[in-house]
């Protein structure tokens, strides 16, 4: 090999071109990755939460709550349904936002601010995009476990009325997390500092939408100047996604299409503003 | 053996490097293409030109300073080196390479020792190497061979499944270079490494870094710290306002900067600049600080007995011999740590 200049220069240049392919295909699975397993540090809380909130809620409104309600509150295509019934699909959905929300924003804090984790990974090959979507990766992961544990144990209740084509409830899960998690990790993303923003969204976002969402009640049953946040709502529209799954569709439900549009654009919408957050923030 | 980790470099090994500091311009001998070579680089937010066209070569296997005081802009330019952040003007290439069209590929050959410590503490000692690694696709199996390496290398050896909180500072700063080693990289680049630390903790964390350079491992560091840039450093730039206000070896730029000698005299605060006025002309050049007289000088006992035979009576005194400390104040007008 020659000692001019140039060809001293090429090998040096080649061998990081080389390096860097595995990490240009597969950034955003090493950031998932390294996620799942700092999740192991509160992977306690991840089982006993994902196990345990199911079990309360389907045993207190199940068995307790549904006895007291006499009249039927909603009805499939072959009449009236349990109230276990209608309010299954609608805790499932909600326990997946529920785990988005934590981790679309203190876990994006932290990794920002307080263990500054994503400023390591962001000196190394990877793309601020990569870590974004392996960030996301591992959220679904943990939704996933989520929504499976909720949706087996709400078939071990009889709350699913087709346990089959109910299964089809663990995507709708998923893709409510991200509609709900993914505009919220974009908005956490711009954040330098926590002023409080967090309990803001969950008491004044998160709250009222599992309140006003046709949760616990049908939303027609709620007076129409409010029914707008169950429309605006990805928790109104994957738990009647889920409705229609679990024991199909009554009379004057909305087609299922515009339920699951509307998640898929939400969480669309959030993607694109999430990665564009992350690559601002850690290319500034 | 972690000569396997962290000897990538080797190959670039240059003998003169060790007397570079003594004899001055041995740098002029490298024979390797520079792996760093910045031309005007300019970076600006908004009206700010935080970088302001500067210039520098960094040839492999050198271990390259930026000195300067907070606010410089020495940090910027690690990060547009690191390619994390595009520049605003001028032609910046690190191994060849554009950091605006090949950014994993440079940072693929790279190991970045941040100013602040990013490691996670959710993780243990070992798996905040093995982690890091995969970043690079690194398979698992070589991660873990070389995370015990590292961890020798930086005398955590003990502390593999130590929580990362339950290390001291100068452990985590070992643990952060160790973590920049991973990918055997071909540039080291750390900023402000021992901001921070304690002395005995600064003064393990150079032997370490000293060993890194004797191996010809390329040392790109930023401090504001100049015993750090005697120790480590064979050439440097001094920058200010995003400026290159000087360049050379440490022993060179106090050859042009500087006197031999300084004399440090201390009258106390209100009788300082009556005294320096007494003393204008004795001495190549004279500066006031608040708490102190520097006489720059070839002789500074010569000196000290002239100032005692005019009859001046400082509290203290000292001969010592020119610093970086000396040259930055020369360049500037102002002290580096304030």
């Amino acid at each position: 090999m020659s000692a001019a200049p140039q060809t001293v220069t090429d090998p040096m240049s080649r061998a990081a071109v080389v390096a860097a392919e595995r990490p240009r295909r597969f950034g955003a699975l090493y950031v998932a990755e390294h996620q799942l397993r700092a999740m192991r540090a509160y992977g306690w809380t991840i089982v006993v939460s994902g196990i345990g909130s199911p079990v309360v809620y389907l045993l207190g409104i199940g068995l307790g709550l549904a006895t007291f309600i006499d009249q039927p509150v909603a009805s499939g295509p072959a009449g009236p349904v349990d109230y276990v019934w209608f309010v299954a699909p609608a805790l499932l959905a909600s326990a997946a936002v529920t785990v988005a929300t934590e981790e679309c924003t203190y876990v994006v804090m932290a990794g920002f601010r307080w263990r500054r984790v994503f400023w390591g990974m962001n000196a190394s090959p990877v793309s601020p995009e990569q870590i974004c979507g392996g960030l996301v990766l591992a959220v679904v992961a943990r939704i996933a476990f989520t929504t499976i544990a909720y949706y087996a144990l709400a078939v071990a209740f009889g709350a699913v009325g087709r346990p089959v084509v109910g299964l089809a409830m663990i995507p709708v899960g998923i893709l409510a997390g991200l509609a709900f998690g993914l505009p919220v990790m974009a908005y956490s993303a711009t954040l330098t500092q926590d002023g409080g923003q967090f309990a803001i969204i969950q008491r004044f976002v998160f709250t009222p939408m599992f309140l006003f969402s046709g949760t616990f009640y049908p939303l027609s049953t709620v007076p129409v100047a409010l029914q707008w946040i169950g429309w605006l709502s990805p928790l109104w529209h994957a738990s009647e996604l889920g409705r229609a799954l679990s024991y199909g569709q009554g009379p004057g439900a909305w087609p299922a299409w515009i339920h699951l549009a509307f998640l898929v654009a939400l969480a669309a919408a959030g993607w694109v503003l999430a990665r564009r957050a992350f690559a601002r923030r850690l290319r500034g | 053996m972690y000569g396997t980790a962290i000897g990538q470099a080797d190959r670039n090994r240059s003998p003169d490097k060790c007397a570079e500091v003594v004899g001055g311009s041995a740098y002029g001998v490298a024979v390797s293409a520079p792996v760093i070579a910045a031309q005007g680089l300019t970076k600006a937010f908004g009206d700010l030109r935080a970088v302001d066209g500067i210039d520098f070569e960094v040839p492999a296997g050198e271990a390259f300073g930026l000195l300067g005081p907070n606010g410089a802009g020495k940090s910027t330019t690690m990060r547009m080196v690191g390619a994390v952040s595009s520049r605003s003007g001028g032609k910046l290439e690190v191994l060849g390479l554009d950091p605006d069209s090949h950014g994993p590929e440079i940072r693929s050959q790279l190991g970045v020792v941040p100013q602040e410590d990013n490691l996670d503490t959710e993780l243990r000692v070992r798996d905040n190497l093995i982690v890091y690694g995969r970043y690079f696709g690194i398979p698992r199996r070589t991660c873990a061979v070389r995370a015990d390496e590292l961890l020798t290398f930086a005398q955590l050896e003990d502390k593999a499944r130590a929580k990362v909180d339950d290390l001291s500072g100068g452990m985590k700063r070992r643990l952060t270079i160790a973590r920049a080693l991973i990918n055997q990289p071909r540039i080291l680049m750390l900023d402000e490494p021992t901001t921070g630390l304690d002395p005995q903790a600064r003064h393990v964390l150079w032997d370490r870094l000293f060993r890194l350079k004797e191996r010809g491992t390329t040392l790109v560091l930023t401090t504001h710290y100049m015993d750090e840039a005697e120790q480590l450093c064979d050439r440097l730039v001094v920058v200010d306002h995003g400026r290159i206000m000087a360049e050379g070896s440490p022993a060179e730029l106090i050859r042009a900067y500087s006197s031999r000698e300084v004399v440090e005299l201390r009258f106390g605060s209100d009788r300082n600049e009556a005294a320096a006025d007494e003393l204008r002309g004795v001495a190549d050049r004279v500066e006031v600080l608040p708490d102190r007289v520097l006489l720059y000088t070839a002789d500074g006992e010569g000196l000290l007995e002239h100032v005692a035979h005019r009859g001046l009576r400082p509290t203290t005194s000292l001969v010592r011999r020119s610093s970086l400390e000396d040259v930055f104040l020369r360049l500037t007008g102002r002290s580096l740590i304030e």
